[in-house]
């Protein structure tokens, strides 16, 4: 376990090492962000004179390798729109994009894991059929469009909810249901087929055979095993959730990391898409790393494998 | 001819087949169906109703266009721009999949490496900081769309290949002498279409909305051509007096994920026989 441990750890440096070093080579492709720093009609002089404080004269591997060693400390350089470090602007964005995600993902679970439960334990009834079909619907409905439909009713129609923003409770309601129709429709469908492989397994019948209680064989036997896919879609969700989220905030208004990256990309700021992407995908990494480590828990035999 | 038959005992993959085989043959006929131009709008007529029987059925936008035929104009560049991003995507996925599985050692590491960076950075991102900084010509997004895909394709097919691998019919190709290309092209890629068949499927689904939400975001296929994105983002502006320039263009990008998800489910079902046999 302790080797595997520390193999893991390494790949997920890696992971970030590879997106990071993508990521600054793709900006360099973004454009000069001198010519756009700089007054219109500045000199030749001015550009140069910015040019060399950005140390965008030096050789691009030189770039890369300051930019890995300030990068490694923290440093991602000071955000071209804001003024101020890149990873302090990110960091502050922080909560917001956290709320709305974490909220999401605990009323999507939730949701998705009665349905998921109730289609399967009650097979071929009308229950099964009406959450399969809402399910469906949830999967290839669009998020940004269910967003801008809940806006149109809840908030423009009824009134009820503001249309978007940030600030209190009711801000919340409408983006993070959003998200939870989403990752509940996922977690629905995954966890019916997955009860119903374990329904047929022989230890489910073993169990029912030896007179344990039907909630003792559903929570100790059945429950617990069809949790094991059920986690590693979490994971993926929790990853499309931080990436998906630019579409959702976008269409709120909510004051996110992925708002912030989306107009990060637009005004080539790109000290704040480093920093942005950097902490994204390191939390995208690290989640995944946790799901790792809970399967172990979860499942003996992946625990004897290593 | 099983498949058909097979199909038709199914009616939620044939559900599924309709409207993909719909889908395809709107964005095919447009121009053929008596339509309004979707570029063109007359002011007289702005924002218009829905009116099911008068010219207008599904109502008209802020500059008066005429958005059922925006719809199904639209439904030509979801088409072309997810449909080559499939093709694109599935090639070099299929591609290197195969690589990955069959040369084994240092291709494979490095291959799988690269998944795992790639799996790290959200896939929307990813996709808008290349159109970012590539430009967002049609090209560039449907390479986008296909960058963010082949990784699926690619995890699966090495998977195969690597029971493939030891079997004997690539096993006695190799015993007579055949090149590794020769064995990767002719012996092993004919076993793989039908996994990449059902990735394709299921990709395309996801490609359609990924597509939607880049030109939502203004990083899409370029106005005045009509893309279903596009046309949510410019009703989001007039959502309070205008409902249906809001509603209709997301209903078809709906209906489309929804059958093209519906046909891939009983497609994979079908090539899978361990679900096949309990049916």
């Amino acid at each position: 376990m302790g080797s595997y441990l520390i193999k893991r750890l390494l790949e997920s440096l890696l992971a970030v090492w590879g997106v990071v070093t993508i990521v600054f080579f793709v900006t360099r492709v973004l454009g000069d962000p001198s010519t756009l720093l700089l007054p219109v009609g500045a000199s030749a002089e001015q550009i140069e004179a910015l040019r060399s404080q950005l140390g965008l004269n030096e050789p691009l591997v030189m770039q890369y390798l300051t930019f890995l060693w300030q990068a490694v400390q923290g440093d991602f350089g000071t955000s071209f729109q804001h003024g101020r470090p890149a990873l302090a602007v990110v960091w502050e964005r922080m909560p917001a994009t956290a709320l709305l995600a974490g909220s999401a993902m605990v009323l999507g679970i939730a949701i998705g894991a009665v349905a998921g439960a109730i289609a399967a334990l009650k097979r071929g009834t009308v229950a099964e059929l009406v959450v399969m079909t809402v399910a469906l619907l949830g999967q290839a409905t669009p998020v940004f469009w269910l967003g801008i439909m809940l806006i149109l009713y809840f908030g423009v129609s009824l009134g009820w909810l503001p249309t978007g923003g940030y600030g209190t409770f009711a801000h919340l309601v409408l983006p993070a249901l959003t998200l939870a129709v989403f990752v509940s429709a996922s977690i629905a469908r995954l966890l019916r087929s997955s009860m119903l492989d374990i329904l047929r397994e022989d230890y489910i019948r073993t169990a029912r055979a030896k007179g344990l209680m039907p909630t003792t064989v559903f929570l100790w036997h059945t429950a617990r095993n069809a949790l094991i896919p059920v986690t590693t879609m979490t994971a993926i969700l929790a990853g499309e959730l931080l990436g998906g989220s630019v579409v959702t905030e976008t269409v709120f208004a909510w004051p996110g990391v992925g708002r912030l990256i989306l107009q990060a990309i637009q005004a080539n700021d790109f000290p704040v898409i480093q920093a942005g992407i950097f902490v994204v995908a390191t939390i995208f990494v690290l989640i995944n790393f946790a799901v790792d480590m809970l399967y172990g828990v979860l499942d003996p035999r992946i625990r004897a494998e290593r | 001819m099983t498949f058909f038959k097979e199909l038709a005992r199914s009616k939620v993959g044939m559900a599924g087949f309709v409207i993909l085989v719909l889908f395809v043959a709107v964005a095919v006929l447009a121009p053929w169906l008596g339509l309004e131009d979707p570029t063109r709008g007359s002011l007289r007529a702005r924002m218009v109703p829905p009116d099911w029987w008068g010219p207008h059925p599904l109502g008209t936008d802020e500059v008066g266009r005429d958005i059922l035929s925006r719809i199904v104009y639209g439904s030509r560049i979801t088409l072309m721009v997810a449909g080559a991003a499939v093709v694109a995507g599935g090639i070099v996925g299929t591609f290197l999949g195969i690589l990955a599985g069959y040369a084994g050692g240092i291709t494979d590491r490095i291959l799988m490496r690269l998944v795992d960076i790639q799996l790290a950075i959200p896939l929307m991102m990813l996709a808008l900081l290349v159109v970012a900084a590539l430009g967002p010509s049609m090209v560039n997004v449907v390479a986008v769309l296909a960058l963010t895909s082949w990784i699926r394709y690619a995890r699966i097919i090495r998977g195969q290949v690597l029971s493939l691998r030891e079997r004997e019919f690539v096993q006695s190709a190799r015993a007579i002498g055949a090149s590794g290309w020769r064995i990767m092209l002719r012996h092993i890629l004919p076993n793989v279409l039908t996994p990449a068949l059902v990735v394709a499927t299921l990709e395309l689904a996801r490609i359609i909305v990924m597509d939607a939400a880049l030109s939502f975001l203004g990083l899409g296929v370029q106005p005045p051509n009509p893309s279903w994105g596009r046309m949510l983002a410019d009703g989001r502006t007039y959502i309070s007096t205008a409902w249906w320039a809001v509603t209709f263009p997301g209903v078809a990008i709906m209906l489309t994920v929804l059958g093209v998800n519906l046909f891939g489910d009983w497609l994979r079902d079908y090539f899978d026989p361990k679900t096949r046999s309990a049916r």
